[in-house]
């Protein structure tokens, strides 16, 4: 239905409001409601995936067993994993690129609106099966993300859901990268070259074509999955002449590709953050570009880095090695040029800007980390350990989850047309950005150490840094609450927000009244 | 329990006030005892510093930015927003540093898969969730096996309703009924594989792990330096008891170690695994590769 009234311009505003009641969001193919309704999504499963981080920390707290049985635990790691991948991250994201990427290139909505509701109820339906699995017989799958074979055969009633829940999401993510690639391509407003659009709506472009090749990639290893358990097959069974390590090359080819997937558009926030409070343009835009593009190529030929112990031949270890490490150069760039754009700035450090230069340090970290684990040597060592958990939630949490929250702190007056909370703000920012590294940075000590992950009870000598790690595990879930609180007050009430909102603020997206009305740029906007 | 932990908590944190050198040892990879555990070390480290020297110059760069170029202290914004030189040094920088580190990575991965020449070979077999261990002919027969599962003081301690605190087991989930023997300064291959679901075999002190998979034949040598007994897990998840399958490692000297397998070889066990090893013919086939 709107797809129509785009042609109509000069109606009063009213005739063009949302539809009233639930069916609003049900039918909705308006592409700021489905981005609301995707960050709701995100920030409900967040809690839900988050709950679970504490029954695991819980039980890590100590030696022995207080909480949970290790089978529940499995479950739990299991299912963290899964729901803060496909539940929060990658929602989030889509949904910043719902509400932003129309409104920066200047499009009235996106490309393809009736898709863009499919795809988030689509997603909808497949989380929802996926957390059903803890109330079926035998219990949630239990093998972790990676649904390494053939371990993930001995699953039991949740087995076919939890793959038909992997197809949705799949299916899921594959429509709205359609349709982020379709909106960029055909419908800038005049004048906005590619290499004049803001660097969020780059990296979601390049992000959408890296989803489009990988998803199918995991839709057909989980069907050779269920085929291997209900049709007979023998893909992963090495006594059928099939093979567990093809497993773990389909799976990987999808979920290498698959983590920059989910810091791609952290670093397109990012990009929009930095320069809007150091008040001097992004340093190094093309560089910046290429950077995000050759990233994404490298990402295809590394993902063996995560199988560096199953036994590969030498000249498949250097290969893998040399490109993993590789892919720092790019990365180094992105890094090195933000800090550039803060250079000589003129800087100011509203909640935005400390979730930003919060996420530079974390994430930076985490790419030490990750240039160590690609030395093939160091990471017969490190692999499977804690380390790699220090590892990777640096990335995600100090990388993706941070720039989230800056997102949505620099966004959020633009949808709602209220300021935020600053005080609560600052303090959602400085006890999550201590708690955070009370919480993981013992990890890397402890993997080191030899405790092994996905462990529901360790060894004595691990016992202090887990009762650390947890206490600030503890914390940087409760934390999380005033970034709950602070987020519904904004919603409705709060300091009225101004149309550019941000002093340093560029960009099409701060020329639109705040809260940006339901239709925006009916007529093409000029591109200065 | 509550009370308990209040005090680890306090301990912990005194630990790390008063004395840091008094867990140094908890907190880095172990130097370890074999050849290869010491060049991964060394690899560890050297690119450990490397890391530290970049985060000197890319925080310090930040923090100086954050301090000097704030708008509260009347700093004007420059408007400067390229500069091709740069990006061409700073792309060619990283390089020189990821060169640095990538040859003496390869050298160390060249000699971890230096598999020949081995003077003994011992198989390895993962299980749902314990490990297999078996004393290879030059032929690749077993000449002696047995299984080693988690001791019982751990299995007394690890379930929720156990009454025994985990605190009074000095190696709680890190001790088996039977340890893997070896010799010091001899070259040991382990052909690593698994009956069941992958596992991963890992003791940190002898420098790595290898996965366990089934159908498949990993490699993995080992040369102790040092007589003592080294403790490892089970590192891959392989069901609810992954984290009780550990793995204990018993280095004897050379003469030592000789007569020990001796003794056990013309044991009961022989026949017993002479039999599971004719079910298992291909397995026996790839290890005589």
């Amino acid at each position: 239905m709107s797809s129509e009234m785009t042609e109509g311009y000069g109606h009063a505003d009213a005739h063009h409001g949302p539809a009233k009641g639930v069916m609003r969001w049900i039918t909705t193919t308006n592409h700021k409601d489905i981005g609301t309704l995707y960050l709701v999504f995100a920030l409900i499963m967040f809690f839900v995936g988050g709950a679970m981080a504490m029954v695991i920390r819980s039980e890590l707290a100590e030696p022995g067993l207080q909480v949970v049985n290790p089978g529940f635990f499995n479950e739990m790691m299991t299912l963290h994993g899964l729901i803060m991948i496909f539940g929060v991250l990658m929602p989030a994201l889509v949904g910043f690129a719902n509400w932003m990427v129309p409104l920066q290139v200047g499009a009235p909505d996106m490309a393809l609106p009736r898709l863009n509701n499919w795809s988030f109820w689509l997603l909808v339906a497949g989380m929802t099966m996926l957390v059903s699995t803890l109330l079926m017989p035998g219990g949630a799958p239990a093998m972790g993300w990676t649904m390494y074979a053939p371990q993930v055969e001995q699953t039991p009633y949740a087995f076919p859901f939890m793959i038909f829940a992997v197809h949705m999401m799949g299916i899921s993510s594959i429509l709205g990268s359609i349709n982020i690639i379709a909106t960029i391509l055909n419908l800038r407003a005049p004048g906005m070259k590619l290499l004049k659009m803001p660097l969020f709506c780059w990296t979601w472009f390049v992000t959408a074509f890296l989803l489009i090749a990988i998803m199918p990639v995991l839709a057909g290893g989980v069907t050779m999955l269920l085929f291997d358990r209900f049709f007979g097959t023998s893909f992963f069974d090495a006594a059928g002449g099939g093979s567990p390590i093809l497993w773990q090359h389909v799976f990987w080819f999808f979920g290498h590709p698959e983590v920059y997937v989910m810091i791609l558009p952290a670093f397109g926030i990012i990009s929009e953050v930095i320069p809007t409070f150091s008040r001097k343009p992004l340093f190094g835009y093309t560089a910046m570009v290429y950077a995000t593009a050759s990233i994404a190529f490298i990402s295809f030929v590394v993902w063996a880095h995560h199988m560096f112990t199953s036994g590969m031949p030498t000249s498949a270890e250097l290969f893998f090695m040399y490109a993993t490490m590789f892919i720092a150069i790019p990365t180094g760039v992105k890094i090195f040029n933000w800090v550039a754009t803060m250079w000589r700035g003129s800087l100011t450090f509203e909640t935005p800007m400390l979730f930003a230069v919060g996420f530079l340090f974390l994430f930076t970290i985490g790419g030490f980390t990750g240039v160590m684990m690609a030395l093939v040597p160091a990471d017969m060592q490190y692999h499977n350990s804690y380390f790699i958990v220090a590892h990777f939630h640096y990335v995600l949490v100090g990388g993706t989850l941070m720039a989230l929250f800056a997102g949505v702190y620099y966004w959020l007056p633009k949808w709602t047309g209220h300021m935020y909370h600053e005080g609560l703000g600052k303090w959602h920012f400085w006890l999550s950005v201590i708690s955070v590294n009370v919480l993981f940075f013992p990890q890397h000590f402890l993997g080191l150490a030899g405790m092994p992950r996905r462990v529901p009870d360790y060894a004595l000598q691990f016992a202090d840094l887990n009762l650390l790690s947890s206490i600030g595990g503890f914390v940087f879930g409760a934390t999380q609450l005033i970034f709950l609180y602070n987020v519904i007050r904004t919603m409705y009430r709060g300091k009225r927000a101004t149309t550019r909102v941000w002093e340093g603020a560029h960009g099409l997206e701060w020329t639109v009244p705040s809260p940006a009305p339901y239709h925006t740029f009916e007529d093409a906007p000029d591109v200065p | 329990m509550r009370k308990w932990s209040v005090m680890r908590w306090a301990g912990t944190f005194a630990g790390l006030v008063a004395a840091p050198g008094a867990w140094a040892m908890d907190i880095n990879l172990p130097r370890g005892v074999t050849p290869i555990s010491h060049q991964v070390f060394d690899l560890h480290m050297f690119a450990f510093w490397m890391m530290v020297g970049i985060a000197v110059v890319v925080f310090g760069a930040l923090t100086w930015s954050i301090i000097f170029h704030r708008r509260s202290r009347g700093h004007e914004a420059a408007t400067f927003h390229e500069n091709t030189k740069l990006e061409v040094v700073w792309s060619i920088a990283p390089f020189l540093i990821l060169l640095a580190l990538a040859i003496p990575g390869t050298i160390v991965l060249v000699n971890e898969q230096n598999y020949h020449h081995a003077q003994l070979r011992i198989r390895v077999t993962g299980y749902q969730w314990l490990w297999k261990y078996e004393y290879l002919s030059p032929a690749a027969k077993p000449l002696y096996g047995f299984y080693s599962r988690i001791a019982l003081a751990s299995e007394k301690r690890m379930t929720r309703d156990a009454r025994l605190s985990p605190w009074s087991d000095k190696h709680y989930l890190q001790d088996v009924d039977h340890p893997l023997v070896v010799p010091t300064d001899e070259k040991v291959l382990l052909l690593i594989t698994s009956g069941d679901v992958i596992h991963s075999w890992w003791v940190p002190e002898l420098g790595g792990k290898q996965d366990a998979i089934p159908g498949f034949v990993t490699q993995m040598w080992i040369k102790v330096e040092k007589p003592g007994v080294y403790r490892g897990v089970c590192n891959q998840v392989c069901g609810a008891g992954h984290a009780y399958m550990p793995i204990v490692v018993v280095a004897k000297p050379k003469r030592e170690f000789h007569q020990w397998l001796e003794s056990h070889e013309k044991g009961t066990n022989m026949a017993k695994l002479k039999a599971a090893a004719a079910q298992a013919p291909a397995l026996v086939a790839e290890g005589t590769e």
